[in-house]
């Protein structure tokens, strides 16, 4: 892996490493809010070069991670209708729920298709006037303004065909349901860098001020993790807790003021159930009232669902950062990308899979059976 | 999902639903792309695009080194959702020597 060698051997790295080394003088632990950056991180094995009082825990920013069971059920419900033309983003169509994932019912004779934008599904419901055309409209605040550019399109033509199963998460109150948890052990944080590309980075010092916690604003890059890490222990090791913005060239201050404008036309707050975590109080989006008309939700009555969480799956307890992947008894063994669980082992920002295809690492005691 | 992939604008047009569009290209990609969420983007510069929006501008020394990456670890295709359904499975682990844990006994 030629990358690897050169990233690691790069003076950058070198130096931004031996700054972060001499800096720790003692135990931290950090989050790395997004999947995306948990990926780089084990790929590019960043944590491997922090000294060994740092550790990196690895957050809940993976939006098919944390999607509810039961909105998936009433997905797959959804999508198995005749008549129905099913649209996702192909991460979403392996994730497992109570019985079967998207895959399967596509096998089965659903129409489901994987789009690379919501704006696609839009378009097949132009061509298809005589189909209903549902959406999985999921993701934190970087996704948001896509999906809510598809409906805006929908409701200004009149698409009567097109809907979304709308469900949308939001990182600040994830950061307070985590800094609130009495297991808490995250002493700061990286912030998600393409959420701020949108929102902007002033929703997050009220945060920093009232749990003291130091929240830097984080790049994918391994030199921007780097960068990220070094500004967060600088700021613990002198006991400040302040918002900083490590990701200049691409987040400023107030984020994409249209990008907020149209967000604030189309979804309004809500309760959100994150699968694995529980309810977190206003920490999603759904429709507002003058979009309620493309609620998939609303538009197809699938009964009432009875999920069931495989009892073995404790991805739960690692997107909360108090399981790292390989202690998890059915990692690599009936856990697999291609057997998987959870979610965490499907999405290419899911924690589990990102250990599975990067790090070769001794598995839980007595996971060998 | 939360990633983003720099590329170059090359083309603007303003299609008939009045939606602002454009052509990106990224390191030899072409794509349309929505740029109704930056206004004041024009053909030449860079900007960051996540499912076929532009979210943020970029200059254009942090765009190649940003794609020179992405090239790199392999994740372009992936991240402009090129990628074949077949491979949605991910492929076998890269790192020479790891195997998965042996099943159950």
């Amino acid at each position: 892996m030629k990358y690897l060698t050169e990233f690691r051997d790069g003076p950058a790295a070198r130096s931004l490493a031996a700054d972060i080394r001499r800096t720790v003088t003692r135990p931290w632990v950090l989050m790395e809010v997004c999947g995306g950056q948990t990926h780089s991180i084990i790929r590019n094995g960043v944590d491997q070069l922090l000294p060994a009082e740092l550790e990196l825990v690895h957050g809940p920013g993976c939006p098919v991670c944390v999607t509810p069971l039961e909105l998936i059920d009433k997905a797959l419900a959804i999508a198995a209708r005749p008549g129905v033309i099913f649209c996702s983003f192909g991460d979403m169509v392996r994730v497992p729920g109570s019985e079967k994932d998207l895959f399967r019912v596509k096998s089965e004779g659903g129409d489901v298709r994987i789009v690379y934008s919501p704006l696609d599904a839009v378009r097949l419901a132009r061509q298809n006037p005589d189909r209903e055309v549902v959406f999985f409209g999921i993701g934190f605040e970087t996704t948001a303004p896509a999906n809510a550019m598809a409906l805006h399109l929908a409701r200004r033509e009149g698409l009567g065909n097109f809907t979304m199963l709308v469900s949308h998460v939001l990182v600040p109150p994830a950061l307070e349901a985590i800094l609130s948890s009495p297991t808490r052990r995250v002493q700061g944080f990286l912030a998600a860098g393409h959420v701020c590309s949108v929102m902007g980075t002033w929703q997050y010092p009220p945060i920093a001020r009232r749990w003291s916690v130091p929240i830097v604003v984080t790049g994918f890059e391994p030199l921007d993790l780097l960068e990220g890490i070094r500004r967060a222990v600088r700021q613990l090791e002198e006991g400040r807790a302040e918002v900083e913005n490590a990701y200049p060239r691409a987040v400023t201050e107030e984020g994409n003021r249209p990008a907020q404008a149209l967000l604030a036309e189309v979804f309004e707050p809500t309760d959100r159930a994150w699968r694995g975590i529980g309810v977190i109080p206003s920490s999603g989006w759904r429709l507002t009232e003058a979009y309620r008309a493309f609620d998939a939700e609303a538009r197809f009555d699938v009964g009432s669902i009875r999920t069931v969480e495989p009892a073995r799956c404790r991805a739960g307890e690692v997107l909360q950062g108090t399981l790292k992947p390989h202690q998890c008894e059915a990692f690599g063994r009936e856990c697999t990308p291609r057997t998987p669980l959870g979610a965490t082992m499907v999405s290419t920002e899911g924690a589990c899979a990102a250990y599975y295809h990067y790090r070769p690492l001794p598995v839980a005691p007595g996971a060998h059976g | 999902m939360c990633l983003g992939v720099p590329g170059k604008v090359v083309e603007i047009s303003d299609t008939a639903d009045g939606l602002r569009m454009g052509k990106v290209d990224f390191d030899g990609i072409r794509k349309d792309v929505c740029l109704a969420y930056l206004p004041d983007l024009q053909v030449g510069d860079y900007t960051i695009v996540h499912v076929g929006f532009a979210i943020t501008k970029l200059d254009e020394a942090s765009a190649l080194e940003s794609l020179r990456m992405f090239r790199e670890l392999g994740l372009l295709a992936e991240e402009l959702g090129q990628s074949d359904p077949a491979d949605l499975v991910p492929p076998a682990c890269p790192i020479p020597g790891w195997q998965a844990p042996p099943g159950p006994a």
